[in-house]
């Protein structure tokens, strides 16, 4: 393993898979990544920033095998209020790359339809 | 037809911050926002959570600063097109440009400046197939007129403080009001949860926690909706209304179809010269444009607007001379109701 790189893999939304280099020592998050990788057009993902605010970064967590930090009571309210949850749902903003995430798989949840 | 020198479009921030920059050139500012208040995300989004780099706040909640905002650009009398979203653009034969609303209010002016942010923020809707087939035919994403509820039977779904909060205004005028959420726990304030909590106990709502909506039926309009439950499968509700309040997130919309150049869900500028856009007249300034090395951050779009009001400033006054820039700090700063904000003049006193 490159020094401060892990590899993530990430289904985008068209069901193609990456298998992609990310970094750990710039304090940046899946859906972070998911934006600099440009896997999912600009203005679908990241909506609210990152504050755990919008669920434009659902994602599924495909691996049972490594340990993702606990959920925050903001994290599962907006979970909560969000479509296509599943199980291992999870808010791509609130997880954190770090060295031991390496070999994450993560799937982009469906973009939310939105109405007049 | 509202006639303005710069009609703004988009209350957050930057266009609020927009019109102290025009109004100090004396331009005056017509704003339209598909939200009900000004505030843009601010207001919609995190209006609670403190903002860290707007310069000489250390910290400043979100709700704070359009507040401050409001405050500092109230010298310059904005008017408002609020609860409506700007859908088509028009330009005339004297170069100045009519924008019409979803609700036809028309707008007259030589400048318009797109400060829309992410979009305009939209109801989101459950992913139920034929949820599109029922629109406006008993499925409502917002609450407009609640006496249109009268007597009806409703369901109304989610779990935040607008589902909670229209399910116990709905009591006193539906028929019936059934509230579904798919969890047990609610996050909505804590009064609200009380009060609910007291309308069960009365039977005058009828709680279904742990369930979903997932089909609607009816053969015009609504007449029944299916609720799955986690764990006690499936039923069918007769209902005549069902409203699902799941929050709004915002789109680029109407926007996208201006004729502007468009890139990554973003209007292109030209950010060496004044942020106009490919259409003359048509300025885009903070989240919603783009430019090499463009930050979405509130405090360039101050700068951006700052500087496309120099512009709108010629295209309003073409045979103007040349402007000056003038410093608050040397010229104060009179609204157009005549009241001067200026330096209080220092009180001096002999000593004797």
């Amino acid at each position: 393993m490159e020094e401060n790189t892990i590899k993530v893999t990430v289904v985008d939304r068209n069901g193609k898979t990456h298998e992609i280099d990310a970094p750990t020592d710039m304090n940046m998050n899946i859906m972070e990544l998911v934006r600099a990788y440009e896997l999912a057009p600009e203005g679908t993902i990241g909506i609210c920033g990152g504050m755990a605010m919008c669920a434009s970064c659902q994602c599924y967590i495909e691996t049972t095998d490594i340990e993702l930090p606990e959920m925050s009571v903001e994290e599962e309210d907006m979970l909560d209020q969000a479509f296509y949850v599943k199980e291992n749902s999870r808010l791509g903003c609130q997880i954190f790359l770090k060295d031991e995430l390496d070999g994450l798989k993560v799937t982009l949840a469906p973009e939310s339809e939105v109405g007049d | 037809m509202i006639k303005t020198d710069i009609l703004i479009i988009g209350a957050g921030p930057v266009g609020l911050f927009t019109v102290f920059e025009a109004g100090l050139l004396k331009l005056r500012c017509h704003l339209i926002d598909a939200l009900p208040v000004p505030g843009g995300q601010l207001a919609e989004i995190y209006p609670k959570k403190p903002i860290y780099d707007i310069p000489g706040y250390p910290s400043v909640l979100a709700g704070d600063l359009i507040s401050n905002l409001e405050e500092q650009i109230a010298p310059f009398q904005p008017t408002y097109t609020l609860g409506e979203r700007a859908e088509t653009i028009e330009k005339l034969e004297d170069g100045t440009f009519v924008v019409t609303t979803n609700k036809g209010t028309q707008h007259n002016a030589p400048v318009v400046a797109i400060a829309g942010g992410l979009g305009s923020f939209e109801p989101r809707k459950p992913p139920i197939k034929e949820i599109g087939d029922y629109e406006d035919k008993g499925v409502e994403y917002i609450i407009r007129e609640p006496n249109f509820y009268k007597d009806k039977k409703v369901i109304v779904a989610g779990g935040g403080d607008s589902a909670l909060d229209w399910s116990i205004f709905l009591t006193d005028i539906a028929k019936e009001v059934t509230l579904v959420h798919r969890r047990t726990e609610f996050r909505g304030a804590l009064d609200s949860v009380e009060k609910v909590k007291e309308l069960v106990k009365k039977g005058k709502i009828n709680l279904l926690t742990e369930s979903e909506v997932i089909a609607i039926h009816g053969k015009d309009k609504v007449e029944s909706v299916t609720v799955k439950h986690a764990s006690e499968g499936n039923k069918i509700i007769e209902v005549d209304h069902f409203i699902p309040l799941f929050g709004l997130s915002p789109k680029l919309g109407p926007i996208a179809n201006w004729g502007l150049e468009i890139e990554k869900n973003a209007i292109v500028v030209d950010n060496a010269t004044d942020y106009s856009t490919n259409i003359p007249g048509i300025f885009a300034i903070g989240d919603v444009n783009t430019y090499p090395g463009k930050l979405k951050l509130i405090l360039c779009g101050f700068h951006e607007a700052t500087i496309m009001v120099q512009s709108a400033y010629k295209i309003i006054n073409p045979d103007a001379k040349k402007l000056v820039m003038k410093y608050t700090t040397v010229s104060g700063v009179t609204g157009f109701d005549g009241v001067k904000k200026e330096q209080q003049k220092a009180v001096t006193t002999k000593i004797q």
